[in-house]
């Protein structure tokens, strides 16, 4: 295609092909410290192509294409290409992926140990693993947990993370370097990409073995619920885009994560609550 | 440019070939082999290549996917095998499920989307109860699409079922009754093979017929390279003995297929190689289905605009008459101005 960018993030590689400039350029500069694809071969490809002739033009909208697509996809304004180029690459990996049993889920590691925080959306997960990710943790994704069915182990996906509306004023010290464009008015409301700190970036091809798994829940008085295996089970295998595909690999791998993994549902009334409540939950639970 | 379509073919009928490709060159064979539904296929094909270490890893994704696919296939086979047993009617499996079942090679790797059955056209009634009673629901529903299905197709509109999520044809014969060519679908029946599970699969010959009438005298060719693969397999395991191209030949006449059968060695041996050496050059006609064939570039893009049109269009014209043709559009249009 006329413009074209590759990257690797984690053991993932994309090529985003599009007929507008402007998308590439705002993603090869969100991504620029990241790797090229193992190989230079791509996994996955994305086009952002015109819905018809004549939207390359006139009130363009990025349609968003690829390897794998949703027809009901809608397209979006080429101002929030970039955001359609993300979405394409998200839509690849909840589709397309059959190397790992993919979790929505944010995750962050210390000491080889990952913390996996999952739950509906709105629930918190990339908003706290980002926190995280700047207060000593490595930030292994904020979108997908990779649990590989061979090993147990879990790879890091660390692609930038999409802060949405009051999130984006969580992070008051960050320098401009690190901030994408502000993307005013899109579907979600107002969007700001976090660029991952460069420890997540030079590490992410360090898996890290599951320790603790927290439902987060943003906007409730601060409580701790235990939580059975069977509703973990079934909670992850809803959180899960590929879990019946996976077939057999999907249930052993998914049932051996459960089974060693200590779980709690967790509510938060904001973040300062929510940082101390994990550090407590780590010491007291992380296996 | 439509190279990667070519490279496909040319991979998957020569596989040392892909010892000479680069980063660009694999990305574009493993995409156009993606959009094709051939990259199980491509995978198998590559077993003991050198191939980088990223490709590999796709190849093998793409290997296991086409296990598990294989699993769900045969499932869905024995679910639709169990729904229908107490009605003691032959039920023959046909396209992918049929391969798989059957142990052919034209099943490696080969990608199942819906599960198709043909049945005894005077036994459909049964069959549908059979099939609503145990879970499987309607999916068009408008009364037109219904009509359409139940006057002019070769079968059933289609079901899918409630908590399996898997759609099922069900066919009482291989082209449509307003097709020219007219299939004789009791000699389809009569002639199929019986399978350990009690299922049944076409016979050698009429495999053969069915892959190369669902490829040249139904569709518009979409997806027609896997299509075309499945034929070249199926050759390939078939002409171990002698006389199979002449009895096909023989078949296809009876079933007044003898047209799409001979584009269909013709295009197999051109395109895959297909050890034919009683069949001879591409027509011009020919060349049109190849390059309609092989329009998808390195990005997955399909191109030539202008001839899938034509082969679109073409696809209504050999399905319907023209007078019924232009009823059905009339009706269709309607619905779509209602429906927007």
């Amino acid at each position: 295609m006329r413009h074209s960018f590759s990257v690797r993030i984690g053991p993932v590689g994309f090529r985003i092909g599009s007929v507008w400039k402007g998308p590439i350029q705002a993603l090869a500069e969100l991504y620029r410290d990241y790797p090229a694809p193992l190989d230079g071969i791509a996994d996955f490809t994305v086009r952002l192509e015109p819905d018809d002739l004549f939207r390359r033009w006139l009130r363009p909208s990025v349609g968003i294409r690829g390897d794998y697509i949703l027809p009901e996809a809608a397209p979006l304004a080429l101002r929030h290409g970039l955001l359609a180029a993300e979405m394409g690459m998200n839509l690849q990996m909840a589709l397309g992926q059959r190397r790992y049993l993919l979790l929505h889920a944010a995750v962050v590691e210390r000491e080889g140990r990952a913390l996996i925080l999952t739950g509906e959306s709105g629930a918190g997960k990339s908003t706290l693993a980002a926190l995280l990710g700047e207060r000593g943790w490595r930030l292994m994704g904020d979108e997908f947990a990779l649990v590989d069915p061979a090993t147990g182990l879990l790879h890091a996906f660390p692609r930038v993370v999409s802060l949405k509306n009051e999130a984006i004023d969580l992070f008051p010290g960050l320098t401009a370097e690190r901030w994408g464009p502000p993307l005013a008015g899109t579907p979600k409301g107002k969007i700001r990409h976090l660029r991952p700190n460069s420890e997540a970036i030079v590490r992410m091809a360090e898996p890290a073995r599951p320790a603790l798994l927290l439902f987060p829940r943003y906007g409730f008085r601060e409580e701790v619920r235990e939580i059975g295996r069977a509703e973990v089970f079934v909670r992850l295998t809803q959180a899960s885009t590929n879990y019946v595909n996976l077939g057999e690999a999907g249930f052993t791998a998914l049932t051996s994560f459960v089974s060693k993994t200590p779980a709690r549902a967790v509510d938060y009334p904001d973040g300062p609550a929510a940082m101390a409540l994990v550090e407590r939950l780590w010491q007291e639970l992380a296996g | 440019m439509s190279r990667a379509a070519r490279l496909l073919v040319d991979a998957l009928r020569d596989p040392e070939i892909v010892a000479g490709l680069d980063a660009e060159g694999w990305t574009a064979l493993l995409s156009a082999a993606r959009a094709e539904q051939l990259i199980a296929s491509l995978a198998y094909r590559l077993e003991g290549q050198a191939v980088p270490e990223a490709a590999a890893a796709t190849l093998a994704d793409a290997k296991r996917a086409a296990e598990q696919g294989a699993v769900q296939a045969l499932w869905e086979a024995e679910m639709a095998r169990r729904a229908l047993d107490p009605l003691a009617v032959p039920v023959i499996l046909l396209k992918g499920t049929a391969f798989i079942a059957a142990g052919l090679d034209a099943g490696k790797g080969r990608f199942v989307g819906d599960l198709d059955i043909l049945v005894e056209r005077e036994r459909l009634p049964d069959v549908e109860r059979a099939l609503l009673a145990a879970g499987w629901e309607w999916v068009k529903d408008s009364s037109y699409d219904m009509h359409y299905y139940r006057s002019w197709m070769h079968e059933l509109p289609p079901l899918i079922h409630r908590d399996r999520d898997r759609m099922i044809d069900v066919h009482h014969t291989i082209l449509p009754p307003t097709a020219r060519p007219k299939p004789d679908a009791e000699a389809l029946i009569a002639d199929s093979m019986s399978l350990p599970n009690g299922m049944r699969v076409l016979s050698p010959a009429d495999l053969v017929i069915h892959a190369a009438a669902h490829l040249f005298a139904d569709g518009d060719l979409a997806g027609g390279l896997r299509n075309l693969w499945d034929i070249d397999r199926l050759l390939r395991e078939f002409t171990l003995r002698p006389d199979f191209i002449a009895a096909l030949l023989d078949r296809a006449r009876h079933h007044d297929l003898e047209k799409a059968v001979r584009r269909a060695l013709r295009l197999s041996k051109h395109l895959y190689g297909t050890p034919l050496p009683q069949i001879g050059r591409l027509s011009t006609a020919d060349r049109l289905h190849r390059r309609r064939l092989l329009a998808r570039d390195g990005w997955a893009r399909p191109t030539h605009w202008f001839i899938r049109q034509a082969f679109y269009i073409r696809s209504h014209w050999i399905r319907m008459p023209p007078l019924l043709l232009a009823r059905h559009l009339l009706i269709k249009a309607r619905m779509h101005r209602a429906g927007a």
